[in-house]
């Protein structure tokens, strides 16, 4: 068993699909190799829900559609050296976006009310004070701290996550060959 | 429907280089200019349709889609946002049901907000219609509302008629001039008539030689040597050329020329008739702004005079051969039409585009015609050296700015408007002509002047110190300078014609930086990043409007470095609360991290 610390990295999913995650597991028999390296902490790789120690790196999937959201990116925030948004959601606020041109009433008095398969006799709204709150707007990452890279992609692949990881691990720059980042 | 524009174009001879004027009538009968319109407008002209849409896209006062029968278009210049504009056009959104942008459901109202309407010394003001509101208050809005529902014209509209020639049957505005000190050059009489008669008996070379040697440089900015560039226009070669005086005055704050127009016209003629006589040109236009319509019948009356005199038409004082008309052409609410290549654009019925210099207009310019564009006061001048001749006015100002500059001051002084100083008169004494002593910052020459903090209070107006085409605009210390920059350069985005790249993403950039800076996201390397740009779009920008676009910035970069490093050591924060704000109200607590957000804080 070695002794030397290992950089640690956590990873999360804010208002996101989870398919950035997908494609980090799509890195495959690397992640062998990723694990030699790196320690995971706060993350759902591993399950660990809340951070054990300060952590080098910090990858943010999806934006923040509520306050839980804005919470626990602050989090990440303050417990990581550098953090990156990875996709489009973290990038742009991406599909959740999408209801930033309608208000907030109205998305839920569509899904809560007079959507066409709703049944809801007493037209209630969640209000739990457990249940997170929305955000007028779906904002992307940069819009709630300060973000250090972006990776694009949506998701990003397998092969572009694995670069910018090695090359961040390694202090090198990131190299993405054109092929990696040609979406049409 | 088709009729009235036929019956347009058919006034206008069918002529394309005079489409300003045909899609603006059509503006004005219709509310809009339909694409139905541009299409019969195309082929009457003998054009494509799109050259109709580009035109009338481009300028602010000109629309595809309905502005109201009674368009309200209020001034969001800086001054009349400090004079309280914000809460006036609250008053109108209450008072109309219409949030601004946009028209009442049945067509007879619009609202919208316009730049510098030239009232900033009695600001807040609006156009409604063609006619200028001053000193708007918002308890005076449902009145105003009402006399408008009911007569469906602003003309109706109540008013105390201003001063001097405000009052004039033909204008009967309640514009005030606020002339606050009058001058030997343009604010004094003048002997009507003498310096036409004087020019004719001179040969052209020597009103030439004596402009060029009264040291007259241009009024309107960029003060280039007058006397050279009437000569260069004298010797052009060209059958035809063109006098145009630039009454496009946009900068914002200024106001002087609308004085000027107002109580002396006919200095401003005699001007161009001087000019026409020194480079030999047969056809002025005087260039309005469309925000001065209002004295557009009161002008066209000065020049009838002018014409019933014999001091314009043909043989002009009796000289046979000496023929020179002007005809007044309105703009249409665009504040690059102040640069002379885009006004010269839009006298020939295009988009107000700036074009590439060389050719420069003195050798090619209105319908490819050796063509002089002057600013108002400088014609004023032109009368004036004429009559007192070029030593007399040498001995006014300082050695290398002969003369007086009129100023147009406003913002937080007791005294706003119109002053005339001679050349070398140091800011503090404008200062305290007109009564502001808690100044934080002064603005000259507007947005693309620069501004100058209270150690600079001793430096003088002079092209060898702080030129200005005439705005000065005082800044007290209760103004949030960096709130005013970000002010200033939406007027920028906003009026950049959008040809060339560094002005077109120059300003917005700056404008996002700034904005991020005043939200707490700077950063250290903004600050860099806003003095490269700045140097970028001075040295890139293809006119005037580019290559200055960026000194609100630099100019506070430099005088007021604090208001930016305020910002960038400013902790950053996301407003939860504000985020969550509907959500609360529909589950009716508010978000449970807020306690902990305000813990980090």
């Amino acid at each position: 068993m070695t002794t030397a610390v290992k950089p640690r990295i956590a990873t999360v999913s804010l208002a996101g699909c989870f398919g950035c995650h997908m494609s980090l597991l799509d890195i495959d028999e690397r992640l062998l190799d990723l694990v030699e390296i790196v320690d995971f902490d706060r993350s759902p790789i591993d399950d660990i829900k809340t951070f054990t120690h300060r952590c080098a790196i910090g990858l943010v999937e999806g934006g923040c559609a509520n306050d839980e959201n804005v919470h626990v990116l602050e989090e990440f925030r303050e417990n990581c050296d550098i953090l990156v948004s990875i996709g489009e959601c973290a990038r742009t606020g991406g599909i959740p976006a999408l209801r930033n041109s309608i208000p907030l009433a109205e998305c839920l008095d569509e899904a809560y009310r007079s959507g066409p398969t709703v049944y809801n006799p007493t037209g209630t709204l969640p209000t739990d004070e457990e249940l997170p709150l929305l955000l007028n707007r779906v904002v992307p990452c940069h819009e709630v701290v300060r973000i250090d890279y972006h990776v694009m992609g949506c998701p990003p692949s397998a092969e572009t996550l694995w670069q910018v990881l090695t090359a961040l691990l390694s202090n090198e720059k990131v190299q993405l060959p054109y092929e990696l980042i040609k979406y049409d | 429907m088709s009729d009235p524009i036929v019956t347009i174009c058919e006034h206008y001879h069918r002529d394309r280089s005079r489409l300003m004027d045909i899609v603006r009538e059509v503006q004005a009968r219709q509310g809009q200019v339909s694409p139905e319109a541009e299409a019969v407008i195309a082929r009457e002209l003998g054009c494509k349709p799109v050259e109709v849409q580009s035109t009338v896209s481009f300028y602010a006062f000109l629309s595809e889609r309905p502005v109201g029968h009674i368009p309200i278009r209020l001034c969001n210049d800086v001054v009349d946002r400090m004079a309280g504009a914000a809460e006036v056009a609250r008053a109108f959104e209450r008072e109309l049901g219409i949030p601004m942008g946009s028209v009442t459901g049945d067509g007879l109202f619009g609202l919208h907000w316009t730049p510098c309407i030239g009232m900033s010394d009695q600001a807040p003001a609006a156009l409604i219609g063609d006619l200028p509101v001053t000193r708007l208050r918002p308890e005076d809005v449902p009145e105003l509302v009402e006399i408008l529902r009911l007569s469906k014209d602003p003309h109706a509209i109540p008013r105390e008629v201003g001063d001097g020639n405000n009052a004039h049957p033909l204008v009967r505005s309640m514009v005030h001039n606020n002339i606050r000190r009058s001058g030997p050059v343009c604010l004094s009489p003048w002997p009507r008539g003498e310096a036409v008669h004087r020019a004719a008996a001179m040969d052209p070379r020597e009103i030439l030689e004596t402009i060029g040697t009264s040291g007259l440089r241009g009024r309107g900015g960029a003060a280039f040597p007058t006397g050279m560039k009437w000569r260069f226009a004298a010797q052009a070669p060209g059958a035809r050329k063109t006098v145009i005086c630039n009454a496009d005055e946009g900068e914002p704050g200024t106001f002087k020329d609308r004085v000027l127009l107002t109580e002396q016209a006919g200095m401003v003629v005699e001007g161009m008739i001087i000019a026409a006589r020194a480079i030999g040109a047969d056809e002025g236009i005087l260039y309005l702004r469309g925000e001065y319509e209002y004295l557009r019948a009161f002008l066209e009356s000065v020049l009838q005079e002018y014409r019933a005199d014999g001091l314009l038409g043909s043989s002009i004082a009796g000289l046979g051969g000496f023929d020179f008309d002007i005809r007044i052409q309105m703009g249409a609410g665009a504040y690059v039409c102040g640069e002379e290549t885009a006004l010269i654009s839009s006298c020939e019925g295009r988009r107000g585009d700036p074009r590439n210099k060389p050719p420069f207009p003195a050798q090619k310019g209105y319908l490819d015609r050796p063509t002089i564009v002057n600013n108002v006061e400088t014609f004023c001048c032109a009368t004036r050296i004429v009559l007192g001749g070029a030593e007399w006015f040498r001995s006014l100002g300082t050695e290398s700015s002969p003369g007086t500059k009129l100023l147009s001051v406003s913002g937080d002084c007791e005294r706003p408007g119109v002053y005339e100083f001679e050349f070398g008169t140091p800011l503090s004494s404008v200062l305290r002509a007109v009564q502001a002593d808690d100044a934080q910052a002064l603005l000259v020459g507007g947005p693309s002047g620069q501004f100058v903090q209270e150690a600079g209070f001793g430096r003088t107006i002079a092209f060898d110190d702080l030129g200005t085409a005439g705005a000065v605009v005082v800044f007290d210390h209760s103004r949030d300078l960096l709130e005013i920059v970000e002010q200033y350069m939406e007027f920028f985005c906003e009026e950049s014609c959008g040809y060339c790249t560094p002005c077109r993403f120059g300003n917005e950039v700056i404008l996002q930086i700034v904005h991020r800076l005043r939200t707490g996201w700077g950063k250290p390397e903004d600050l860099d990043l806003l003095r490269e740009l700045g140097q970028v779009m001075r040295k890139a920008s293809r006119c005037g409007l580019g290559q200055t676009s960026a000194n609100p910035v630099l100019s506070t970069m430099d005088q007021f470095p604090h208001i930016y490093e305020s910002q960038i050591a400013r902790p950053r924060g996301f407003d939860l609360a504000a985020a969550t704000s509907q959500a609360e109200a529909l589950a009716g607590h508010p978000s449970r991290h807020l306690e902990k957000e305000g813990d980090h804080a």
